[in-house]
């Protein structure tokens, strides 16, 4: 790189830098100057890790192969994977304890469960689920396209860009800025730089297939792609809104009554479908081919069933909307794309599951392929629960009740969670060219600690869900309602403390798989027995 | 050029692509899965022709079954309402005393005030009607405005010191140390006194003290030995039943700056057979006293 270009960017960063200090200074609010001056510290830190790296010959740095695979920026997402997941489920593990114990909330606005769910539920998702998904196609991607990643540096600036949109939408949750828009609640600003490293995100991706040196695109590549597109879209016109000033955190909706609600859910179904459905299912396709040592189990499934898939998804979204002031026919949409969705969401489950066939004795020694397993089973599982709560008579008894929280986290846990953590442990040996993980034991112990945790959290969620919608409509036979809301949630106290437990288990699971990543990038190996080992003496 | 190979555990085989080392089977769609796919579809298909679907220029199709959402529910109320009115109507017509007296109004008034209970009430008098502090327990026969059917279904109708309602029951107890009514001294002497005629250790002394001020500033509503006066409100102090707490610093303090419990009236907002029925409810936890 020319050192004019050089300067240049040190001169526009610092730039931008001065500009977000301004900002600051002329803010209307306190959260909005907080979250300038943190934009300004990133553009700071831009500056200065530029400035040390300038090269006063004017050529790129020394050892940079082009021909390799850039690796680096998968390396430092795999650990940002594992620091959101345990942040996005210690703050889980808090809440759920704050239902069961409201004294928890400890009477402080920014401890309080309004602010720490939306900081759960994005860490999760967003924080976790996302640099998941960041890692990962960028690995599979140069992978299944024999190219490095397009666009130089980009990559790097698509993932500190999207950990500066973490930071700040998770303090914003603290101090109280949000749009109260479900899974989409970081204020006008944040929106608009992700929308910006989004686009960054997708250039960076289909740069690399286009310059690829396959005469196909691997069917991980289609998921991730129709992800990366479809959340652009989503994330786009679900946040059109309003500031009341450039200078001010507040902005409103270009929306409003029913047509808002409709956005939402629109927005807020399709982050499930195109996030955490799409995006993972990319990842289950390269991965657990990999792991397995098997050819996918049907090329044609996998052309059929995407799709299906992504054509019914984006019609499911009012299925939320049930017996709402949202027109009939607009419910009648969304159940009936909602059970048209069953085959195609199983499709996937079947080419994971079927896969296997040829390996399934590899079960008995390998628990990362275990994980893979019971992740697309957790999948299947949660694919057709989707469907059946979107009946209308079904939504009627389950809507606004636990039993959809549990859906939420069988999926989340069981399918998302578990193909992460698979992932992970398939990827951090191979990132650092070690030859095995530490233990596979500890491996062991993260499965069934995830898998005893998930079921506890779902068969609880279930009963307590499937309880309250009872009590809710409960009446006697005189036509009174025999319970009042109070009541109801008295009921449920005893499982809200199971749910906790459950949760616990999956923390400490993944707490273990942070341990034993570690001391596999430092390069140990734990002394242990080979899994199987008693089976076969 | 496609490279493809049989499988040799499936037998299927291959596309001839490969990625990393992955290859592709070139299996068919499981039959079973794809009968299922079109059978979502169909029936799918078939529910859109049933029910309000298919959105034209002015509205929506409207489906051959003719079900709607909104008339859904506007028949379900009807009919929920057309199931309990007979009762309501005889609830209605009787009064109070009749409705205790016929076994099936009873029951009917007792389970609609537990359900009205449940949703007006719980937030100050707990769930079980146990009260809290500076909430009447509503299962004791201390009662403070009155006990019986009449004197329940008033206070719920007009409520207490509630400035909305020109009916509602009222009554001011002087803030007798705010406002230089009694001296320090003289307050400590008559809350030894209270503390006395409710049963609990007292300083003999200043209560024997106290129970001239009391005959003089207090006994016009509370009475002479503090059995209170349901007329005025004003609580009986020679029991154990305390609404703002038995012991010296909180007695002190309600003749220092009286605390006066305020209850919304529920006439305009709940209809006169619901507060019968609430009455009959109250009535019958446990302390309630007969029709004078």
């Amino acid at each position: 790189m020319g050192i004019s270009s050089q300067l240049a960017q040190l001169g526009f960063f610092g730039l931008l830098a001065v500009f977000a200090i301004t900002l600051s200074a002329l803010a209307h609010d306190p959260a909005y100057a907080f979250h300038a001056l943190i934009f300004s510290a990133a553009a700071m830190l831009v500056v200065a890790w530029k400035a040390k790296t300038f090269s006063f010959d004017g050529k790129a740095a020394a050892g940079l192969n082009r021909d390799e695979y850039m690796d680096g920026v998968v390396r430092a997402g795999t650990i940002a994977t594992m620091f959101w997941a345990i942040a996005g489920l210690l703050v889980g593990v808090v809440i759920a304890l704050q239902l069961a114990f409201p004294d928890l909330n400890f009477g402080l606005p920014w401890t309080s469960f309004g602010r720490l769910r939306p900081l759960h539920t994005s860490a999760v998702v967003f924080a976790f689920g996302g640099n998941a998904l960041l890692c990962t196609s960028f690995y599979v991607v140069q992978r299944t396209c024999r190219a490095r990643l397009a666009l130089g540096n980009l990559a790097w600036f698509v993932f500190w860009g999207y950990q500066l949109f973490i930071v700040l939408a998770a303090t914003g949750y603290l101090m109280g800025v949000t749009e109260g828009r479900e899974y989409a609640e970081p204020e006008w600003y944040i929106d608009i730089w992700l929308t910006i490293v989004w686009v960054a995100y997708f250039l960076v991706f289909f740069g690399t297939i286009l310059k690829r040196k396959e005469p196909h695109i691997y069917v991980a590549n289609w998921f991730y792609l129709a992800f990366i597109v479809t959340i652009a879209m989503l994330h786009i016109f679900n946040n059109l809104s309003m500031p009341v000033s450039l200078l001010g955190s507040k902005s409103y909706s270009l929306f409003s009554g029913v047509q808002d609600a409709l956005t939402q859910w629109w927005y807020g179904h399709n982050a499930v479908g195109f996030f955490l459905t799409a995006g993972f299912l990319g990842m289950m396709y390269y991965f657990v081919p990999k792991q397995a040592g098997r050819p996918v189990y049907s090329y044609r499934l996998s052309i059929v069933h995407f799709w299906s898939l992504i054509f019914l998804y984006i019609w499911a979204g009012p299925h939320h909307l049930h017996y709402t002031a949202l027109p009939d026919w607009a419910q009648t949409l969304g159940m009936v794309f909602s059970i048209m969705l069953w085959m195609p969401s199983w499709g996937g489950m079947i080419n994971g599951l079927m896969t296997l066939s040829g390996a399934w004795d590899k079960l008995r020694t390998d628990p990362i392929l275990r994980m893979f397993v019971i992740s697309i089973a957790f999948y299947g599982m949660s694919t057709f629960e989707g469907p059946v709560m979107a009946i209308k008579s079904v939504n009627s008894l389950s809507h606004y009740t636990d039993w959809t929280i549990g859906h939420v986290h069988s999926g989340a846990l069981g399918w998302v969670g578990m193909v992460s953590f698979g992932a992970l442990y398939y990827l951090v040996p191979k990132l650092w060219n070690k030859p095995s993980l530490y233990s596979l034991r500890l491996v062991n112990w993260h499965f069934w600690l995830a898998t005893l945790g998930i079921v506890v959290y779902a068969a609880t969620m279930w009963v307590s869900g499937i309880m309250q919608g009872l009590m809710w409509r409960e009446y006697d036979a005189n036509g009174f309602l025999v319970y009042s809301f109070a009541e109801t949630v008295a009921a449920m106290h005893p499982y809200y403390i199971l749910r906790a437990m459950g949760g616990a288990m999956y923390l400490s699971g993944a707490l273990i798989m942070a341990y034993n990543l570690i001391r596999t990038v430092r390069g140990e190996t734990r002394l242990e027995a080979p899994m199987g080992a008693v089976a076969i003496a | 050029m496609p490279d493809i190979q049989r499988d040799e555990i499936s037998g299927t085989e291959t596309t001839g692509h490969e990625w990393d080392g992955i290859q592709e089977l070139n299996t068919p769609l499981p039959r079973w899965w794809l009968w299922t796919f079109y059978a979502t579809v169909i029936w799918g298909l078939g529910y859109t022709i049933a029910y309000p679907a298919w959105p034209m220029i002015s509205g929506a199709t409207t489906g051959v079954l003719g079900w709607n959402s909104r008339t859904q529910i506007a028949l379900e109320q009807a009919n929920a309402k057309a199931a309990q009115a007979s009762m309501v109507s005889r609830i209605e017509a009787a009064s109070l005393d009749e409705i205790t007296k016929d076994a099936d109004l009873l029951q009917f008034a007792k389970a609609g005030g537990a359900a009205a209970f449940k949703v007006n009430c719980v937030q100050c008098h707990g769930s079980g009607a146990a009260g809290a502090p500076g909430y009447p327990n509503l299962n004791d026969d201390d009662w403070i405005w009155g006990g019986s059917l009449e004197a329940i279904q008033t206070t719920l109708l007009h409520g207490i010191r509630y400035a909305q309602n020109p009916n509602t029951r009222d009554s001011q107890m002087p803030r007798f140390g705010v406002d230089g009514i009694l001296t320090p001294v003289q307050i400590v002497q008559v809350t030894e006194h209270v503390l006395a005629i409710s049963g609990q250790e007292a300083d003999a002394a200043a209560a024997q003290a106290g129970s001239v001020i009391f005959a003089e500033n207090c006994a016009a509503c509370h009475g002479a030995s503090g059995e209170g006066n349901r007329d005025l409100g004003s609580p009986a102090l020679a029991d154990a039943i305390w609404l703002y707490g038995s012991d010296r610093v909180a007695i002190a303090q309600q003749i220092t700056d009286p605390t006066m419990g305020v209850m919304p009236a529920w006439s305009p907002r709940l209809d006169a057979t619901s507060v019968k029925q609430l009455a009959v409810y109250v009535h019958s936890l446990g302390g309630g006293e007969p029709t004078p």
